[in-house]
């Protein structure tokens, strides 16, 4: 990116300045090196989000910012009812609420070792994952609906997991307001038989252990100590939360004129969030969202299941659970006045800060816990959210991963997905995939440095590092 | 409606077809001498993200409709009501039969369920997007279109 377009803030913050039909400023966070490696695309990209009616404060991009549909991904913005302000379905993405669960287990790296292999044959088998791939539980019409408003409750209703997780999930694991009725027959069909399953690309389901510990209150906190075990399952609403995301694009972009709303891009399309189409679109992705959260909650089951038939003395308890593509109504004081706001985090983790009303008790002193993927063969991150209910911290927003910094043309033509799994066994990394291409394309290599990106959220105050994790063992999906 | 491609007897190696790069996914695009030839070269490139297409036989035929305000959101239609097809029927498409008119779309989709170790099926295509979304008619007068995947 040319940063002269830019006025530099701070360190980690740089500002695009209103000019034309921009409503607001746009702050791009990030370490000037991260800023010019950053794609020219996450300017025009984070320009046309404050084009859109009602947007207050700031559009926000954060460090892992990279081009997206419409939004860029790593994009933050919010929305102001009383103002006409939108709710856009680009603004959310098609893989709605896919984010991140950790689970700590109490077991030490030296009890994974001898039985690394087994453990991982054991989990691949008993998590559904990959292209394709269904699980056990075939949910019709009645259920489903009861699933789409439940969340991870029903989930832990129906015996996946016991009551004390809910308290770990965001939302306490059930997002208000859900509208199943708002929920296509089309998308229906996508979820029936997706229930419990990790889906493909960037999705994994990964053992970690505990490397360095940056901050010994807030790891002690979060139960985390250096050579820790834990697993981090990345996924989201699978079929159901595209066809949505699909579906509501289409009849948004459509829509748009009758709403005098012009669109800077299509993949913006939105309507006016107390308009018929926006209460349905909201009604619908927050039915999405449960849906995510129970499928995290019933491959957290999945994994539990298969951990007690090996190693029957792990406790896998739940850390906690954050999403990081969607539209929540939040409260913060925008120009020193309170306002509901719809806030669009898209490749984007909501990072409360100490304090804050909403977290669980154990939490409140440390502030909320925030995951940041990595790849299967680097680091991923445990942070601890920073935000204070006022504009200054991206709307109490931080990263959510590493980004990629190479398409997944690119990463097949240059690495072999067989010898990737070699050179990451000889490290330590077993890499469990039914698809050899699917690894390439997700090579390591093929990430931004996970490193700088949470270096720089801490630099920008967005949040605060906790530990990094290293893999051990990574179930692609 | 006007325009109407059968490739049943075409290969898909027959088909102008191709994929682009675009961050975290993959763009596809197609080129013929009509807008539906066009369309299921586009779709045979989809095919392509996930296995080879020559490798697909076509055993089951699925129809598929579609109608859009314009010729770019038919194309973003019949792509995810192929993906539609692709993930609930667990099918991988070899060919189609396509008629359009740029408005309306009527096509057969012929493949066969996915096997996964003689497709080892690299990704999933999960939706057709509106970026890079062209279909154009150059001065030569050939058909161009395009899309990016969400995968």
């Amino acid at each position: 990116m040319d940063i002269s377009r830019l006025t530099r803030v701070s360190d980690c913050a740089w500002r695009i300045e209103r000019t034309g039909t921009m409503r607001v400023p746009a702050v791009i966070l990030a370490s000037e090196s991260l800023m010019r490696e950053m794609d020219d695309k996450v300017f025009e990209q984070i320009g046309n989000v404050t084009r859109l009616p009602g947007i207050v404060g700031a559009a926000y991009a954060m460090p892992d910012a990279h081009w997206g549909y419409g939004f860029p991904i790593g994009g933050v913005a919010a929305f102001d009812p009383a103002r006409g302000g939108v709710v856009s379905a680009g603004g959310v993405g098609f893989d709605i609420s896919c984010g991140v669960r950790l689970l700590l287990t109490g077991l030490q790296r030296m009890d994974i070792e001898p039985i690394k292999t087994e453990l991982a044959k054991s989990l691949y088998r008993a998590i559904p994952a990959g292209v394709g791939s269904t699980g056990r539980i075939v949910l019709e019409h009645a259920e489903m609906n009861v699933m789409l408003s439940g969340g991870a409750r029903w989930a832990v209703e129906q015996g996946y997991g016991s009551p004390d997780d809910l308290d770990r999930i965001e939302e306490r694991g059930c997002m208000a307001g859900a509208d199943p009725a708002a929920v296509s027959p089309r998308a229906r069909d996508r979820q029936r038989r997706e229930v419990g399953t990790l889906g493909s690309g960037n999705h994994y389901l990964e053992l970690q252990t505990v490397g360095d510990v940056d901050d010994e209150a807030l790891a002690a906190t979060f139960g985390l100590g250096k050579g820790d075990v834990v697993i981090s399952i990345h996924c989201g609403s699978r079929g159901l939360g595209h066809q949505i995301g699909t579906e509501f694009l289409r009849e948004m972009a459509i829509a748009a004129p009758g709403f005098n709303i012009e669109l800077p891009d299509l993949e913006l399309a939105c309507a006016p969030i107390e308009s018929d189409v926006g209460v349905r679109y909201l009604g619908a992705m927050r039915a999405a969202v449960n849906c995510a959260l129970a499928n995290r909650q019933v491959i957290t089951h999945l994994t539990r299941s298969a951990f007690a038939k090996i190693l029957p003395r792990a406790r896998l308890e739940l850390l906690f659970d954050v999403s990081h593509n969607v539209c929540r109504e939040e409260t913060h004081v925008v120009d020193g006045v309170e306002r509901k706001l719809f806030v669009h985090r898209k490749g984007a983790t909501r990072a409360f800060g100490p304090g804050h009303p909403e977290l669980p008790a154990r939490f409140r002193g440390a502030g909320q816990p925030v995951f940041i993927g990595g790849s299967m063969g680097t680091s991923s991150y445990v942070m601890a959210g920073n935000g204070r209910v006022d504009t200054e911290c991206a709307f109490a927003s931080a990263c959510h991963g590493a980004g990629r910094s190479m398409s997944r043309h690119a990463a097949t033509r240059r690495w072999d997905g067989r010898q990737v799994v070699e050179e990451l066994a000889a490290r330590g990394v077993v890499i469990m995939s039914r698809s050899m291409r699917g690894v390439a394309e997700e090579a390591p290599g093929a990430y931004k440095d996970v490193t700088a990106v949470v270096d720089a959220a801490q630099e920008a105050g967005l949040a605060r590092k906790v530990a990094r994790l290293r893999p051990l063992i990574c179930i692609k999906g | 409606m006007s325009d109407l491609i059968d490739t049943a007897a075409l290969q898909p190696s027959q088909l102008r077809w191709s994929h682009f790069e675009h961050g975290a996914d993959i763009g596809i695009s197609g080129e013929g001498a009509t807008l539906a030839e066009t369309f299921a070269a586009v779709a045979t490139a989809l095919t392509a993200i996930v296995t080879d297409p020559a490798a697909v036989k076509d055993d089951a035929a699925v129809a598929i409709s579609c109608e859009a305000p314009s010729p770019q959101l038919l194309l973003v239609d019949f792509l995810n009501a192929i993906i539609f097809q692709m993930a609930t029927n667990d099918l991988l498409f070899r060919r189609y039969r396509v008629e359009t008119d740029g408005v309306n779309l009527r096509a057969t989709a012929w493949g066969e369920r996915v096997d996964l170790v003689r497709h080892a099926p690299a990704v999933e295509p999960k939706g057709a997007t509106y970026t890079a979304l062209t279909v154009e008619r150059r001065a030569d007068g050939r058909w161009r279109a395009a899309c990016v995947i969400d995968v």
